[in-house]
């Protein structure tokens, strides 16, 4: 043995090996329910998700109600989307206006979400992150807290990044009836905007279409602009938004809970001519794409410019419009009214191949 | 995305332009003709804008066998499904494929019991995803008309320059001109007059039309897509017959050329050679398909992977091959829209948006 390669002998006797750091990327630890589960509480949804409901750390959280009268409005959501990230939003974003417009659709006022994460094993932090931020803001720009959690996180390969489930609740207000049982003939049907354009956006951003555009994504809590609209028209009917399936599935299922028919002009609906011409590129019909931050609206004729008005004084309403009316002969039948005089019926959707659009 | 895009759709789809035009195929009529388009593109965009509706009771428009998934032969469709049931393959399609029924399964059916089967929007990207998986076999199935047929081609050009050697197509597909003939040939053939596929054409041109208008004395009109295309191609093509005029005119002049698109041609001769080939629910077309050239055998599906224990069986009540010869309409069928529907098809044309069966009953037209 030569006299350079002779190491000291290591005295201190065995040493438990520290264990690396993992902040970087979310690892199996984190969902063990242990010390680094509760690193990232604290770090990540505490930081940024914090409120009083939150802090209690029980089980569950206690709910002091200041009205119990009115009814409580439920709803839950798994959110999928991929890619997490596209322009206009991300998972976070959708995942609280999604359950928050579904609450909002028969006229509660949403204010707690419960929100559960299935996280994928080398997820990075940075990402995690981004998508609670937007969580976080979506919560404030639509009033509500997130009272109670989970997280698990599951083998790579398991799942696809992130999964996010929320849940919703909200009061209504005594005397308030909405459902998509109640549009009457004679009423008419409105939108709130441009269609298509959630449903494009995210299908863009997957980068396999071969070309580019600016389209976004509208997602977008709706639930302030329904508060102004029934104030204002207590009358309305139905309130839906037509998020997978698009406008055409989401009138056909009014269409058939309200035994009516629904009469639209294709001319006076609005879509955004980039949507149009990537529909036109890929076969799709702009009726039938997702949409996650539009409203349709079924009210009595008479209230519909009262309606428009109010809707246009919100940011998430400014391209509301009127595109058609309810009838009671061919229940269950949307029609569609083309610009050149013909008609045809529109169904569900079936069969198109999308990729995880929510 | 150009400014330009929106207008020059919204030109093509002008009402008031397309009720002069209709206005003037009213003035020209004076007897019963009996109209083909080719194109299952064309046949979802009437049914789409209502066009029929608006024609003179004098004109039947026939669906022609121009929607590639549909005619795509069962025997190809389970060669498909055993090759992407390779563990070894992922198996690459456009979407409209993985629904259509085979004699016992589908490929959705196939992904779902844990085969690779992708969707892709170009069979470029079938190489781009052979290049990243040197372990795998990839298999594009390669159908269409001529119009898909030169980016089929490219890919096996490219794969061949990038040396791929896990790279290969599942050879289907099919060519209009023999179909016109053995549609025109037939006995019960009630065919007038043809709208021709304008992409078709911009690819192939219309040399080829000429010869097969003169010898069954059938004019023929190059037609697009768009609610005016349509329309001026019915007009030009009953102007012919009123007139007792054999031709093959260009209604779709702003797309296509006599020549068409000689560089693509050329690519399709280098790679492609025309074989016999099986027309779902019609029969055996003579030369009426696209297989490889002998150079480019290696990369034919059918001989990297043993397909020939393969035994398939058509639905019995799917009236499919009347359908698409133009001799019955979808809702003759006694099975449309109760036991087959878009969810659950008995035959292709009920799957693909340009098939005649699903235009039928995605825009309304259950009873006629």
């Amino acid at each position: 043995m030569s006299e350079s390669s002779f190491k000291p002998i290591n005295m201190q006797g065995p040493v438990c090996p520290v264990p690396h750091h993992h902040t970087g990327t979310v690892v199996i630890g984190h969902g063990s329910g242990g010390a680094m589960t509760r690193d990232l509480i604290c770090n990540v949804f505490q930081t940024y998700l914090g409120n009083a409901y939150l802090e209690q750390g029980n089980d569950a959280a206690r709910i002091g109600l200041q009205s119990t009268s009115g009814e409580l409005a439920v709803s839950t959501d798994s959110h999928v989307v991929f890619p997490i990230i596209y322009p206009g939003g991300d998972i976070g974003r959708l995942a609280v206006c999604g359950t928050v417009n579904d609450v909002a659709m028969l006229g509660a006022e949403p204010a707690f979400l419960t929100a559960g994460f299935i996280l994928e094993e080398g997820l990075p932090m940075d990402t995690l992150i981004r998508v609670i931020e937007s969580m976080a803001a979506a919560c404030e720009e639509a009033g509500v807290q997130i009272v109670a959690g989970d997280t698990k996180v599951v083998e790579k390969g398991k799942a696809d990044g992130i999964f996010i489930n929320t849940a919703g609740f909200g009061l209504i207000p005594p005397g308030r009836h909405l459902g998509g049982q109640l549009a009457q003939p004679g009423d008419a049907v409105l939108i709130s905007g441009t269609l298509g354009d959630h449903g494009i956006a995210v299908l863009q951003a997957r980068g396999d279409l071969g070309f580019e555009s600016n389209i976004q994504s509208d997602v977008a809590p709706l639930n302030k602009m329904i508060t102004a609209l029934l104030e204002a028209v207590p009358e309305v009917h139905v309130l839906r938004d037509p998020t997978r399936g698009g406008l055409a599935t989401t009138l056909k299922e009014i269409a058939c809970q309200s035994q009516v028919s629904i009469h639209l002009e294709e001319e006076a609906i609005p879509v955004k001519p980039d949507v149009q011409t990537a529909c036109d590129m890929l076969g799709f019909d702009p009726l039938y794409l997702a949409n996650e931050g539009k409203l349709i609206v079924i009210l009595p004729e008479d209230k519909a410019d009262k309606a428009l008005e109010v809707l246009h004084k919100n940011p998430y309403g400014l391209l509301a419009t009127c595109i058609g009316s309810v009838f009671d002969t061919n229940p269950e039948q949307v029609l569609l009214k083309t610009p050149y005089g013909t008609t045809r019926i529109l169904d569900m959707l079936s069969g198109e191949i999308l990729p995880r659009i929510c | 995305m150009t400014e330009q895009t929106p207008d020059f759709l919204s030109g093509y789809r002008n009402a008031k332009l397309v009720k002069t035009v209709l206005a003037e195929i009213r003035q020209t009529v004076t007897q019963p003709w009996t109209l083909m388009e080719i194109c299952g593109g064309q046949t979802h965009a009437i049914m789409q804008y209502g066009l029929d509706q608006l024609l003179p009771e004098e004109i039947e428009l026939v669906h022609g066998p121009g929607c590639p998934v549909c005619v795509t032969s069962l025997e190809l469709i389970d060669q498909a499904l055993m090759i992407a049931r390779q563990p070894e393959v992922i198996f690459t399609s456009f979407g409209d494929m993985l629904r259509v029924p085979g004699s016992t399964e589908d490929l959705f059916s196939i992904r779902a019991s844990g085969g690779q089967v992708r969707v892709v929007y170009s069979p470029m990207d079938a190489v781009k995803i052979a290049a990243q998986n040197p372990e795998k076999q990839i298999v594009f199935f390669a159908i269409g008309f001529e119009t898909t047929a030169p980016a089929n081609a490219m890919a096996v050009l490219q794969s061949e320059k990038m040396g791929l050697d896990n790279f290969s197509i599942l050879p289907a597909n099919v060519l209009v001109p023999p179909a016109m003939h053995a549609i025109l040939a037939s006995p019960s053939n009630r065919i007038q007059g043809f709208l021709a596929a304008g992409h078709v054409c911009a690819v192939m041109g219309y040399w080829e039309y000429p010869p097969i208008a003169e010898q069954y004395q059938t004019p023929m009109a190059v037609t697009g897509f768009e609610p005016l295309d349509l329309v001026e191609g019915i007009l030009q093509t009953v102007k012919m017959l009123e007139e007792g005029r054999v031709a093959v005119e260009n209604a779709y002049s702003r797309v296509v050329t006599y020549g068409g698109n000689k560089v693509a041609q050329a690519m399709l001769a280098k790679v492609f050679k025309p074989v016999d080939r099986n027309w779902r629910g019609i029969s055996t077309i003579p030369l009426s398909g696209y297989g490889l050239q002998q150079a480019y055998q290696r990369f034919d599906a059918t001989q990297r992977f043993d397909t020939s224990d393969i035994k398939t069986e058509e639905s019995k009540v799917c009236i499919a091959g009347q359908v698409l010869r133009g001799i019955k309409k979808p809702s003759e069928c006694p099975a449309f829209g109760t036991l087959c529907t878009p969810q659950t098809p008995l035959g292709a044309p009920m799957v693909s948006s340009e098939g005649a069966c699903a235009a039928y009953y995605r825009y309304g037209r259950k009873s006629t």
